[in-house]
């Protein structure tokens, strides 16, 4: 199986014209996700690629039956956006959009907390089942089928990950972006225990960073003994000088806070296999599943 | 982005947070000149974006217009060096001249994110005037919070918590709770990401003040706030910081001997890791986002290029959606223009990888082909360490 998304993912694209949402839903249908609306407000009744578009997910959702929605629309708008996908009842919407405004995404997820909605990112690649669909904008050609599940604050990053497990023949059940800003819809200790929960997946990378105390809890999580699964882990950022922004808006050590030497220790202390090397993320997991 | 003290008041006294009274001094005579204003009883602080200033010299007192002018003169234009600027100091290009304080208590006021609940907290400490990550490692019991309800805002409620957390008494809790209601405000309104205040004063005439005051605003809301935006003090910034931010390349300079080119802000942390455990140590943090073209790798060749100690150059592409062969050209074009002196190291990885590096080989320039990511750091770092 495969957790968030699955081929029976209808897909609706908020903000399907822009530059970026045209060029990533042409990529997604041909990867196979149903894509079965776009949402831009003033151009209902038009269509792109021969998806129908509608002015509200609320419309989305009625007309073509959508239960995930991916948001391309720009920082300014993007966190109104997410709203509007979780207030129309949609399963996961997938936030790509970079540099949305911290109050805005405070908002958002006070608003989400009290909604059955799953918010993945902002800023992030997004999802994708290998196989049966893709709801972002990562490289579909380097993600093979498989028992690997992958939960990553970070975008290129993870594919060098993914690369290195399909190269050993090591497929995904889910890939996972949660993206690089200090307030994401989902965390490592949200993600983790549906892949705890998931059949066919056999083991976890989780690729974590500087900043923020995510890798800590999900540390916790696995010492109390609520993911049994093999994880493997990899932190960038050891060499990062503190109080720098690392790219990512969540990327940075503040008041001596969030290094990756603290992280890494509380991964290994809770029995999680950290990789010193980003290059040996995937023989690292092979041996952990005795392949 | 980080502002001065003196803008962080201009700010806060604009909301209706008491700050003593001053203001800012380009010049000696500027300087004089408040300071007379003042009646004479003034403190001189060094504006730099840097803590610890007390500690390096930076703050003094003056018990008369002239004194000040006296300080101020020696204070402008010194290389301030604090605990927080590195050996190397940075230089006093303005002064904040304000009256002079006749404290009765020194507190700890602050709102900043926090990450786990992913909501605003206040928090007051009763120990002011040192470092806040120092009280909360050794007595964090002493630092007291209020979470801020998205939904509602801070509450008048919560500021009456934590004046009274404050051990105030009479006027001075009410004088507290105006102040915190109007720091939170301030914060709400200039989408700061963080308003310190240490130390929040008691004065002996009963007064409130925000004797110092730190704000930083989130970069990804300043285009709301031209205001703020405007406060920018570039030459407080690394130069060649200033120049990538220009164009829009994520650059962040090191000390070390090997340059990096990434796509990808973790791919790229994990580049200078990768570095380090070869033996070497980066030089520099370089994401040039996703599109990876031959402007943005030539521009940022050229930021990298004026780093003094660089030996060597790693290139490091993970090919997604943008596809190696193209990135390879850029790389290719990109050197055709620029002058590079030390060995290049190039991995290409992902999407037409083959294309890329039977382009690489084929060009008439020289490269290192790395085949794949911790090869790639080896040969950047014994390139560095043959140059």
């Amino acid at each position: 199986m495969s957790i968030l998304v699955d081929e029976n993912t209808k897909l609706a694209v908020q903000g399907i014209t822009g530059g970026e949402g045209s060029f990533h839903t042409r990529h997604m249908i041909e990867y196979g996700t149903k894509v079965v609306a776009g949402v831009v407000p003033g151009k209902k009744g038009q269509e792109f690629e021969g998806v129908p578009i509608y002015n509200t997910v609320a419309e989305a959702v009625e007309h073509e039956g959508a239960n995930a929605s991916v948001v391309f629309v720009p920082a300014p708008f993007a966190a109104d956006a997410v709203m509007e996908a979780a207030q129309a009842g949609v399963e996961v919407v997938v936030c790509i959009t970079e540099g949305i405004p911290t109050k805005n995404m405070i908002n958002a997820y006070e608003y989400l907390r009290h909604r059955k909605t799953r918010l993945i990112g902002p800023n992030c690649p997004g999802i994708i089942s290998p196989g049966k669909t893709k709801v972002g904008i990562m490289p579909a050609a380097i993600h093979q089928k498989g028992s690997v599940g992958v939960i990553s604050r970070s975008g290129t990053l993870t594919y060098e990950a993914v690369d290195q497990l399909t190269r050993l023949g090591l497929g995904q059940t889910t890939c996972i972006g949660i993206g690089g800003d200090p307030i994401v819809g989902s965390q490592f200790v949200d993600l983790l225990p549906l892949f705890e929960d998931d059949p066919e997946t056999e083991a976890v990378v989780l690729i974590g960073e500087i900043g923020g105390s995510a890798e800590e809890q999900a540390a916790e999580l696995v010492k109390d003994g609520k993911v049994k699964k093999p994880v493997v882990a990899f932190v960038a950022g050891k060499t990062a000088p503190p109080g720098r922004r690392m790219g990512h808006a969540g990327a940075i050590i503040a008041g001596g806070k969030g290094t990756a030497t603290e992280k890494i220790a509380a991964l290994k202390d809770a029995g999680v296999q950290v990789c010193d090397s980003p290059a040996v993320i995937g023989q690292t997991v092979a041996q952990a599943l005795g392949k | 982005m980080k502002i001065h003290e003196y803008q962080a008041k201009e700010i806060l006294k604009k909301f209706g947070v008491a700050v003593p009274e001053g203001s800012v001094a380009f010049t000696v005579e500027e300087a004089q000149k408040i300071a007379d204003d003042l009646g004479g009883r003034v403190v001189v602080k060094a504006q730099i974006h840097a803590g610890g200033r007390g500690k390096g010299g930076g703050v003094k007192l003056a018990n008369s217009a002239q004194e000040a002018q006296g300080i101020a003169q020696n204070m402008l234009g010194m290389k301030l060096i604090t605990p927080q600027t590195g050996p190397q100091g940075k230089e006093v290009k303005c002064l904040l001249i304000a009256e002079q304080i006749d404290i009765l208590n020194e507190l700890y006021a602050g709102i900043v994110l926090d990450r786990i609940r992913s909501q605003n907290v206040f928090m007051v400490s009763t120990e002011g005037g040192v470092e806040i990550e120092k009280v909360a490692a050794e007595t964090p019991e002493k630092i007291v919070k209020e979470y801020i309800d998205p939904a509602v805002g801070f509450q008048p409620f919560q500021a009456r918590k934590l004046a009274y957390a404050l051990n105030l008494e009479g006027d001075q809790v009410k004088a507290c709770i105006k102040f915190l209601l109007a720091l939170y405000t301030a914060y709400e309104e200039s989408d700061a990401s963080l308003a310190e205040i240490n130390p929040l004063v008691v004065t002996k005439d009963g007064r409130v003040l925000a004797l110092d005051a730190k704000m930083n605003f989130d970069d990804n809301a300043l285009y709301r706030h031209p205001e703020a935006k405007a406060m920018r003090d570039l030459s407080e910034e690394e130069p060649s910081e200033v120049e990538a931010s220009k164009y829009n390349l994520n650059y962040i300079r090191l000390d070390g001997e090997v340059g990096c080119v990434v796509n990808g802000a973790g791919l790229a942390m994990a580049t200078m890791d990768i570095i380090k455990l070869a033996g070497g140590e980066p030089a520099n943090f370089l994401d040039v986002g996703g599109v990876a073209s031959s402007e943005t790798v030539s521009n940022g060749f050229n930021i990298l290029l004026a780093h003094p100690k660089l030996k060597s150059v790693l290139i490091n592409i993970f090919g997604g959606i943008v596809r190696c062969d193209r990135v390879a050209q850029g790389v290719v074009d990109a050197l055709t223009k620029v002058e590079v002196t030390v060995p290049i190291v190039v991995r290409l990885e992902g999407t037409n990888a083959e294309q890329a590096r039977q382009l690489l080989e084929e060009s008439p320039l020289e490269f290192i082909v790395a085949t794949d990511f911790k090869d790639a750091a080896e040969k950047a770092v014994a390139a560095a360490r043959g140059a």
